[in-house]
């Protein structure tokens, strides 16, 4: 019975990894330091489309860029990204650079037409006239409460689709999730002025509890706003409870924690940066919109109103205006940044 | 036996995934104290049966009772019972004190008291000047040690563990499975490990429990369950053993069997010692005369060096082969491929088995050179060990995943 007394080392008889000697170097040379010697010219690339000489010709030619393109990293990248970077610089930075320029020229009182001198007089009067600052101000509560809105509506169903759904059907939820986003904006928002309306359905349905609905107003552009982005937040905040993983929230129930207290310490702080990259999403869009305001507003204005009906009057002044939502959604994502929400957008 | 007398008590406990059993109806008793593991190939129930008796799933029948208290239904907050899980599960976004201090928080401790119980609780395990880091600063050792010290901490009446070696390198899991078990005498906690490495189970446990397909086949020391394998799979899975069974086995022992006979039982000695063709005559006698000793002569096929031992394959002459693992200078050194040996082994240490074979283990039943249990049990015939089978003693940690 003493067996167990024995040399209780491996007796496998397979110690260590088999193959001696690692694999011989993979002789592919790649690597930036190759192209340093060449010049970017593309020299026989173009020579290839003059066809003419035959297929053989041809197929060498082709060869010859391939072989060129195989040895020159920098000029495949370039190939790949001029187009799209000078879209990117052009159309999107430009257009933005643009505008912060046009926001420090003025206009004709008369004609209406801008006059490029510069000044910072468009500035001024945006900071110092008190309509404009009770405008900003209702638009930044609107996106704030819109977001806010959002993460509360959002998180149940997310948690629904990530973690309770049977893991068959959570794909398809994601969809169903998606499938506003298939339909116009217009119609949606004009569907919710129609559900809105004075006796309208959700006056109906308030009608038995001796409610009714909110009206056109300003409660009703945040409940608009806030259905037309909810799936960009209920996308990150599925995405961040799917990747949490079960045995931290097994861990928390084992340590004693009950399911509220869980929630709270473990799930919450491990969500919030999805959260927070939703409340990007639903923030910077309600920042900017003007439309659903027209529809569903009633007499309510916000900064894209504002904007939208100088564009035609005084061009810098909007202009002017506009940097205000720009600034505050940079200031955002600084504050967003923080919460590392951004790793996971 | 009084129900206060075991610290963990399943009865009948059966839990079904979509039909299939993954535990198939257990019954098992550990006691208070213990160092009490769970050993079997993935797929066998040992990690579900950990998840019910933590009450992270609820079982499909049967009950789980802890310390003589039927706790089946409730959640597991409120089981005085906790788990290092395989890996970890330390929480990402807390300090490894918040990690550590967590289920004294959770009741609402003190922050001073915590503070000082949480000082010790580290320093238990050695990490001490580690407390203000991050899980993902820690080593994979390291981060062994916090959720070890995060489970000990509010001292729960038994701690469950699964596989919370598996994912350490070799070097590692050996220094871990000491500190473990010097762990565990320290606190005096009942320990239930989950594990599918036998040298683990044998090295660190009072008792045994192997699984294989959703049953349990045998409960007992690591000696008992080593020595006297209950059936053909705790005899292969446990250790490697030689089944000898039908013909050969008649001819060598006078019964048919199955017998198991463990590799390092056998000694090897030069046929010239016995009367040259005598051969059957020889064996029949033993047979007759009940000898305490088994003989069996054949011829050495393969011979492998182990450093510390060596291990033999031997081809009976009767039908079957057999492994000898002998030590270095025990008299197997001489031996080479075509060598004619004689074998011998007490009587008391051919294990007859049931006749019946196990069943055999689930097809998932190996996961890679990892887990290593030889050939499935159920492999018949004569000779059986699958010659290609290393035949090993216990052994602390085989290769590395």
């Amino acid at each position: 019975m003493s067996s167990l007394s024995r040399d209780p080392h491996p007796a496998d008889g397979r110690p260590g990894g088999g193959t001696p000697g690692g694999a011989p170097g993979s002789g592919r040379g790649s690597g930036p330091g190759r192209t340093s010697g060449g010049a970017p010219g593309s020299g026989r690339g173009g020579a290839g489309g003059g066809a003419g000489g035959g297929p053989a010709r041809g197929r060498r030619a082709v060869r010859a860029v391939v072989r060129t393109l195989h040895r020159r990293p920098r000029l495949r990248l370039a190939l790949l990204l001029t187009a799209p970077l000078t879209w990117l610089v052009v159309a999107y930075l430009g257009a933005l650079a643009a505008l912060f320029l046009a926001a420090f020229w003025t206009t004709d009182p008369f004609t209406s037409n801008v006059v490029r001198t510069w000044n910072t007089g468009n500035f001024r009067q945006v900071l110092t006239t008190s309509v404009y600052w009770h405008v900003a101000l209702r638009t930044l509560g609107t996106a704030l409460a819109v977001t806010a809105v959002d993460i509360v509506v959002a998180f149940p169903i997310a948690f629904w689709t990530a973690r309770i759904a049977a893991p068959r059907y959570r794909h398809l939820l994601v969809v169903a999730v998606l499938t506003p986003l298939w339909a116009s904006y217009l119609v949606k928002a004009y569907a919710w002025r129609t559900i809105l309306s004075t006796g309208g359905p959700l006056d109906w349905a308030l009608k038995p509890f001796g409610l009714h609905g909110p009206g056109y107003g300003l409660p009703a552009v945040v409940i608009v706003l806030a259905y037309l982005w909810l799936p960009y937040m209920i996308l990150p905040i599925h995405a961040g409870l799917a990747g949490l993983p079960d045995d931290v929230l097994d861990a928390s129930a084992d340590l004693g924690a009950r399911t509220w207290r869980t929630f709270r310490s473990v799930v919450l702080p491990l969500v919030a940066p999805s959260v927070a990259a939703g409340s990007v999403f639903t923030f910077s869009l309600s920042l900017g919109d003007y439309i659903a305001v027209q529809i569903v507003g009633g007499k309510t204005q916000l900064i894209g109103n504002a904007i939208y009906s100088d564009v035609t009057l005084d061009l810098p002044l909007a202009a002017a205006l506009a940097t205000l939502p720009v600034a505050v959604v940079v200031l955002y994502l600084l504050a967003i940044r923080r919460t590392g929400a951004l790793n996971s957008l | 036996m009084p129900a206060t007398g075991a610290a963990v008590r399943l009865c009948g406990l059966r839990k079904t995934y979509g039909g299939t059993d993954a535990l198939a109806g257990i019954d098992l008793e550990v006691r208070h104290g213990e160092f009490f593991s769970l050993l079997g190939p993935s797929g066998s129930g040992k990690t579900t049966t950990l998840r019910l008796i933590a009450g992270f799933e609820e079982p499909t029948d049967g009950s789980v009772e802890l310390a003589g208290q039927d706790v089946t239904g409730l959640a597991p907050y409120e089981r005085d019972v906790h788990t290092v899980f395989q890996d970890y599960a330390l929480f990402p976004h807390m300090t490894v004190e918040q990690n550590v201090g967590y289920a004294l928080k959770v009741r609402g401790t003190g922050r001073a008291e915590r503070a000082q119980r949480v000082r010790a609780a580290l320093a238990s395990v050695r990490l001490e000047g580690h407390g203000r880091r991050r899980p993902a600063q820690l080593s994979g050792g390291q981060r062994q040690r916090v959720a070890l010290a995060r489970a000990l901490i509010d001292r729960p009446a038994v701690l469950l563990l699964d596989e919370p070696l598996a994912a350490l390198d070799l070097r590692l899991r050996g220094r871990m499975q000491a500190e473990l078990k010097e762990l565990q005498r320290e606190v005096g906690i009942t320990f239930v490990f989950v594990t599918h490495d036998q040298g683990e189970a044998l090295s660190m446990s009072d008792r045994v429990a192997v699984f294989n397909a959703g049953r349990i086949e045998q409960v007992g020391t690591p000696a008992e369950v080593y020595e006297r394998p209950a059936t053909a799979f705790v005899a292969d899975f446990v250790g490697a053993s030689n089944v000898l069974t039908g013909e050969p086995a008649r001819r060598v022992t006078g019964r048919p069997g199955p017998y198991s006979i463990r590799p390092e039982r056998i000694t090897l000695s030069a046929p010239a010692e016995d009367t040259a063709g005598v051969g059957r005559e020889t064996h029949d006698d033993a047979a007759r005369t009940g000898a305490c000793e088994h003989r069996a002569s054949g011829t050495v096929t393969d011979v492998v060096y182990l450093g510390h031992a060596v291990r033999v394959l031997v081809d009976l002459d009767v039908g079957g082969r057999l492994t000898v693992l002998r030590h270095v200078g025990e008299g197997a050194d001489h031996a080479t491929p075509g060598t004619r040996v004689m074998l011998r082994w007490p009587a008391g240490h051919a294990v007859p088995l049931p006749a019946d074979p196990a069943p055999a283990p689930a097809p998932d039943a190996d996961p890679g050179p990892d887990a290593d249990p030889g050939p499935p049990p159920g492999s018949p015939g004569p000779g059986s060990p699958d010659p290609g089978a290393p035949a090993t003693v216990p052994a602390p940690g085989r290769g590395p995943r």
